[in-house]
């Protein structure tokens, strides 16, 4: 028989609470130190501005050529030209299609694999060893290979991508699945769920934490994936930017290209964190927010 | 072997035969015989061990019983646990109207709701609520079934005492009203004969003592009898009344 004192948490919340504290240093976070002071919002902008402007004073002293770093004005400068001429918007909508495009194809891939082998013995068997050895592989290695098979076009580019998508979101979701509280599953047996309702209310929404964990690592990761997939004889797209941009040493268009990877990335990951507050309106750490 | 036939649906009498439950070596339930008279209140009091709860989870469906047991059950069935259980992710009401076609959802689950005295709760999330209101919502997912057997499996050991009494007079309340056949799963006596016109005790995987309680309803400690009843169930439970004291 259960002990009294232990069962006295009512909450079926305990396997999920873990989720909450690892959104903090996903996708995007990673590309800026972490801070982790929670003081008033202004205080936080302070040092960045202080490190800006140590480096616009160090270029107009001469300490920094431009040829190491253009100046912050000169980006800023540089920034306006590029939007006036049109050339980043072309650019960045070339970038985000690929990004869109590889993301939801890697998306839907993790799921669908993550379905089969978290609903399903055979599934298991038969998706999850694969995946498992798969995932130990940096998939950013394949990049030679996906030339030889891809060519140079945008296939490889978005294939890269989307295998940085499918393992985080397999990954997460797969763990959440079978993470499902059985207690929980028990009781909506006996109250009459079949294995579609049972799928549907108690395992989907109770994987749903983790899943949305594993989306902001499959954003970062496809960032990431961009990011080197745009090095690879690009003709297009904010790595094409960049590239061309180093070979005529402007520095400072190059610092636009990483502005605008960090801000795209910044973007996607409060997209994320909107839908995450949208869909877990019902956790405890949510409720007070 | 018919185990889950519908046949119990025209009659609320259960009966359990020859009902064995094995794990591994250890023979948890042996050839054990039970009856319920339709809308009864049982207890069932046994020690840690003693199979209570493989008994309960038989009853409720939940595990598959031996081919040569026979079953008749009253359904349907519904079982409030010990911990609520209800998911976090949706809403009170609609926790209650879990697995129930949606038609009418909102209304009735509103009624049970009010009728365990949670009426205004309903549209909060599962998180929001204490233990006993947690409890409550249990009951009226329950009870919105209008099951014609209520299972009980230790479902106020983790309340604090004074929501405990509460919830003994809402139970009792609720089983006058709806009048399902009931079974409390406890080890506490004192629950035990509060509650329930009969106490079986479970021990060796057979019901090993079957004492009726006729201590009129609102039962209380003070009550003549009660401690005498107390004692001997005590004894059944293998424990020293020095022990008890």
């Amino acid at each position: 028989m259960p002990d009294t004192q232990v069962a006295a948490a009512p909450r079926q919340l305990a396997p999920h609470a873990s989720a909450t504290t690892l959104p903090a240093r996903s996708a995007a976070t990673a590309r800026k130190p972490a801070h982790k002071s929670l003081g008033s919002r202004w205080r936080r902008f302070v040092s960045p501005l202080v490190l800006v402007l140590l480096w616009q004073a160090a270029s107009m002293a001469g300490l920094i050529s431009p040829r190491t770093l253009a100046a912050p004005t000169t980006v800023l400068a540089s920034t306006w030209e590029l939007i006036e001429t049109g050339e980043l918007p072309y650019h960045l909508l070339v970038s985000l299609g690929r990004v869109l495009t590889g993301f939801t194809i890697g998306v839907t891939t993790g799921a669908a694999l993550a379905l089969a082998a978290g609903l399903s013995r055979l599934g298991e068997e038969v998706v999850d060893a694969p995946m498992q050895m798969l995932r130990t592989m940096p998939f950013l290695a394949l990049v030679p290979l996906f030339i030889l098979w891809f060519g140079i076009g945008e296939t490889p580019k978005i294939a890269l991508v989307a295998l940085g998508a499918t393992f985080p979101v397999y990954l997460t979701l797969f763990a959440g699945i079978r993470g499902t509280d059985p207690k929980l599953a028990e009781a909506a047996k006996v109250f009459g769920l079949d294995r579609r309702g049972l799928i549907r209310h108690v395992i989907l929404p109770g994987a749903l934490p983790s899943a949305l964990v594993g989306l902001r690592y499959a954003l970062g990761s496809a960032w990431l994936s961009l990011v080197i997939a745009e090095q690879i004889n690009a003709t297009a797209g904010i790595g094409f930017l960049i590239n061309d941009a180093r070979e005529f040493l402007r520095t400072d268009v190059i610092v636009v290209g990483l502005v605008v990877y960090a801000l795209l990335g910044l973007g996607a990951d409060a997209l994320v964190r909107l839908v995450e507050r949208r869909a877990l309106a019902w956790r405890p750490g949510l409720l007070k927010a | 072997m018919d185990i889950h036939a519908p046949a119990f649906a025209t009659h609320d009498a259960l009966r359990v035969r020859n009902l064995t439950r094995r794990f591994g070596e250890n023979t948890v339930l042996d050839a054990l015989n039970l009856d319920l008279a339709p809308g009864s209140f049982t207890a069932l009091l046994g020690r840690s061990g003693s199979g209570k709860t493989t008994l309960l989870r038989t009853l409720a469906g939940l595990d598959e019983a031996p081919p040569e047991a026979r079953l008749d059950l009253p359904r349907p069935a519904a079982v409030v646990f010990q911990e609520p259980r209800l998911l976090p992710w949706k809403k009170v009401w609609q926790n209650v109207m879990l697995g129930l076609p949606s038609s009418g959802a909102r209304r009735r689950a509103e009624q049970a709701l009010t009728e365990v005295g949670l009426g205004h709760r309903q549209d909060v999330w599962p998180v929001t609520l204490s233990g006993g209101e947690a409890q409550r919502a249990a009951l009226a997912r329950a009870l919105v079934r209008e099951p014609r057997l209520l299972l009980l499996d230790e479902p106020f050991a983790a309340l604090d005492a004074l929501t405990r009494i509460r919830m003994h007079a809402l139970v009792l309340d609720l089983w006058r009203h709806h009048g399902p056949t009931t079974l409390i799963v406890t080890h506490d006596v004192d629950e035990a004969v509060l509650l329930a016109d009969r106490v079986l005790v479970l021990d060796g995987g057979r019901i090993a003592a079957d004492i009726p309680v006729d201590l009129p309803r609102p039962r209380a400690h003070a009550d003549a009898g009660f401690a005498a009843l107390r004692r001997r169930l005590l004894t059944e439970l293998g424990v020293d009344q020095k022990e008890a004291a």
